[in-house]
């Protein structure tokens, strides 16, 4: 069971929505609704099913719909017509004390303005959503300073707000958020407001703070770069609807259309695409046990110059042909050749510094060190730009294929 | 040319009149029975400032100063404007207007405050509400002085009452504005946490609003300083009754104490509170 799953959600804003939700539903679009009757297609058939512990980031221009789509999940807007289930319960049939509950356990939202609150200090505010539960202002506060200590603002709690820089303030309103442990967070724009170095920063501290915590995050974002660097999955929203879903390496490997491919035309792909986007499995492999003599034969034959050489699943090396015919040994032990290796989760711009480096063939393991294949560099280039690398993949050789 | 006579004005101005009379007669004992605890407050107050020592008020003043502004400048300030009413001999006068005022400040919260919060609250109740402040802001206080003072007689109650009508609606107004300022985004984070509305108004909403309320607590002590002379005339005591004294007698050096003595309250009451409200000023969100 998905832990937030969407479906059908349609909103109409203006004064008198339900009338014209057929027409919608029949295809009227945005643009025609607005003329004929006055109303603002705000969003139109999203269904979107989110899982425990992902972080699911929704990205769209401004005007997409995506404040309005988180809003609704913890109902600060009421849709016009779908269903919102969070846990398998429509939280739209809930009475007003049973969402303050859920809102107060469940869920908590960190804004894009921060929206703290000015008055209090900096610790009352991250205890607010306690104070909020009933919990004694003590307790809250103890438990207030373990979560500015997480943000790493120890020391900050008896300032206000207006006294800390931006950064300084949403980690304030990251902290609030994460006080009442809720298993919902909800990321408005959370870092858009931030400056670029200040906003990785916070990227990271999320993401650390997300491999200890495993929360169900949903986040919202209009920069396509950090939705690519956070989401376990993405939906990319135009005019209210969805337009499509995946994880990052989808959208960026096989856009759905064109508003989608001119997105993630600018893309530094290098950040996004990781080794075993790029791989190439050599045809056979070798093992160590295997006679040089055999070995010798085998590669001539298929006129291979290198040939991988493994030990289990474990990568030992390569050799050369012209290593083997100075073997003195019976097994290819002694004739192998050490090789760089990169885990198969590096992302490819720090990939590139080695291949340009030297030429030597780079293999691609997992985390725990079995061989997967090798780096393909006619991959790598048509990957990173697409557009140039069709012509000339041709000419490139193959260090081993 | 004149207007065509559509309403026969005599009979309706007389209507009116009896309307009222009635009104006198049938509920004018009661309501001065109702009114009588505020007489009493009023009286104990004015008796506890008359009947203590001057430099007791003075430094009691100079403390509530030093609390709202934590300025000493304010504070040696009230001490001049204090001493300086002494000086010119209105210091017992001045402690009877000082007494109405503390009072009709204290009523006027009493009042404004709740109203203003629930215009606030709702946009109904505010439509209501709106003309009625313009009413009471503009209809010349001698007209309603009249049924006041039938109503209840004269006295220090009809003055007190005069008084909070012609300076709540500013309080009130204020208060509704402030709580409409509240930033939008900070209220939907109170929502988002789950809290009620009630957790809204008292932890968000008023503490937020506290700078306006301030402005419109300061509006309505001038106001009410304003009205010192008018409610002279039905039988408040104190420096407006001076000043009434100095016009009727034409005794310029006597109005004119007194009514710098007038002048001397009005700063200090509109210092001591804008200076605390200032101090309640946040800085908005963003402005680093």
């Amino acid at each position: 069971m998905a832990k937030i799953d969407i479906s059908g959600i349609y909103k109409i804003f203006g004064p008198n929505p339900k009338r014209h939700l057929q027409a919608v539903k029949k295809g009227l679009s945005k643009d025609d609704l607005l003329a004929d009757s006055g109303h603002t297609l705000g969003l139109q058939d999203v269904n979107l099913s989110i899982e425990e512990g992902e972080l699911f980031v929704i990205m769209g221009l401004s005007g997409s719909g995506k404040s309005t789509l988180i809003r609704h999940i913890n109902r600060l807007i009421d849709p016009t017509s779908g269903s919102i289930r969070i846990d398998g319960e429509n939280v739209l049939n809930l009475r007003q004390d049973e969402l303050i509950q859920l809102r107060r356990h469940k869920m908590s939202m960190v804004f894009q303005r921060f929206a703290l609150f000015p008055h209090k200090t900096v610790l009352d505010n991250v205890a607010y959503g306690l104070t909020i539960q009933g919990i004694d202002k003590k307790n809250a506060r103890v438990i207030a300073n373990d979560w500015l200590e997480q943000v790493g603002l120890q020391g900050f709690g008896d300032q206000h707000p207006h006294e800390l820089s931006g950064g300084m303030q949403q980690r304030v309103g990251l902290a609030r958020a994460l006080a009442t442990n809720p298993d919902i967070l909800l990321m408005d724009e959370a870092f858009s407001a931030l400056d670029p170095l200040i906003r990785k920063e916070m990227q990271d501290l999320l993401m650390k703070l997300q491999q200890q915590l495993h929360k169900t995050i949903v986040f919202i974002t209009h920069d396509l770069d950090e939705a690519l660097r956070l989401g376990n999955r993405i939906a990319i929203l135009k005019d209210g609807a969805l337009v499509q879903q995946g994880d990052p390496q989808d959208i960026l490997l096989s856009p759905q259309n064109d508003y989608v491919a001119d997105f993630v035309k600018d893309v530094n792909r290098g950040k996004v695409l990781k080794a075993h986007h790029v791989l190439a499995k050599p045809v056979s492999t070798l093992n160590t046990d295997t006679t040089v003599t055999k070995a010798r034969d085998w590669m001539m034959r298929h006129g291979f110059d290198y040939a991988t050489v493994l030990e289990g699943n474990y990568l030992k090396g390569i050799v050369t042909l012209s290593n083997l015919h100075a073997a003195t040994q019976e097994t290819l032990r002694e004739s192998v050749s050490p090789v760089s290796s990169v885990l198969e989760s590096a992302d490819l711009e720090s990939l590139m510094p080695r291949m340009i480096r030297d030429t030597a063939p780079i293999a691609v393991t997992t985390d725990t060190g079995e061989f997967v294949g090798w780096v393909s560099r006619s991959k790598v280039i048509r990957l990173i730009s697409p557009a140039q690398a069709v012509d000339r993949e041709a000419s490139l050789t193959e260090p081993v294929e | 040319m004149a207007f065509p006579e559509i309403l026969d004005a005599r009979s309706l101005r007389q209507g009116i009149d009896g309307f009222v009379n009635q009104l006198v007669i049938d509920y004018a004992d009661s309501l001065e029975r109702l009114s009588q605890p505020l007489l009493t407050f009023l009286v104990s107050v004015e008796q506890l400032l008359r009947n203590s020592p001057w430099y007791l008020v003075i430094a009691a003043l100079a403390v509530v100063a030093w609390f709202g502004s934590r300025r000493w400048t304010l504070v040696v300030g009230v001490t001049l404007l204090m001493l300086f009413i002494g000086i010119i001999g209105q210091w017992d006068r001045g402690m009877q207007t000082l007494a109405l005022m503390i009072v009709a400040l204290i009523m006027c919260l009493v009042v404004g405050i709740p109203v203003g919060v629930l215009m606030s609250l709702s946009e109904r109740f505010r439509k209501i509400a709106l003309p009625i402040l313009d009413v009471m802001q503009t209809m010349p206080s001698f007209v309603y002085l009249i049924p006041v003072v039938m109503l209840f007689g004269l006295g220090k109650v009809p003055a007190l009452i005069a008084t909070i009508v012609y300076a709540v609606p500013p309080l009130i107004r204020l208060t509704d504005l402030g709580i409409r300022l509240v930033d939008h985004s900070v209220m939907e984070a109170a929502t988002a946490f789950g809290a009620t509305r009630r957790q809204k108004l008292l932890g968000v909403q008023l503490p937020l609003a506290l700078p306006n309320i301030m402005a419109g607590i300061n509006q309505t002590t001038m106001m009410a300083l304003s009205m010192v002379v008018v409610a002279s005339m039905i039988g408040a005591r104190g420096l407006g009754q001076e000043v009434l004294a100095g016009i009727n007698r034409l005794e310029v050096g006597r109005g004119l104490l007194a009514g710098l003595a007038i002048v001397a309250l009005a700063i200090l009451f509109d210092r001591v509170t804008q200076a605390y409200g200032k101090r309640l000023q946040y800085p908005k969100q963003g402005d680093k």
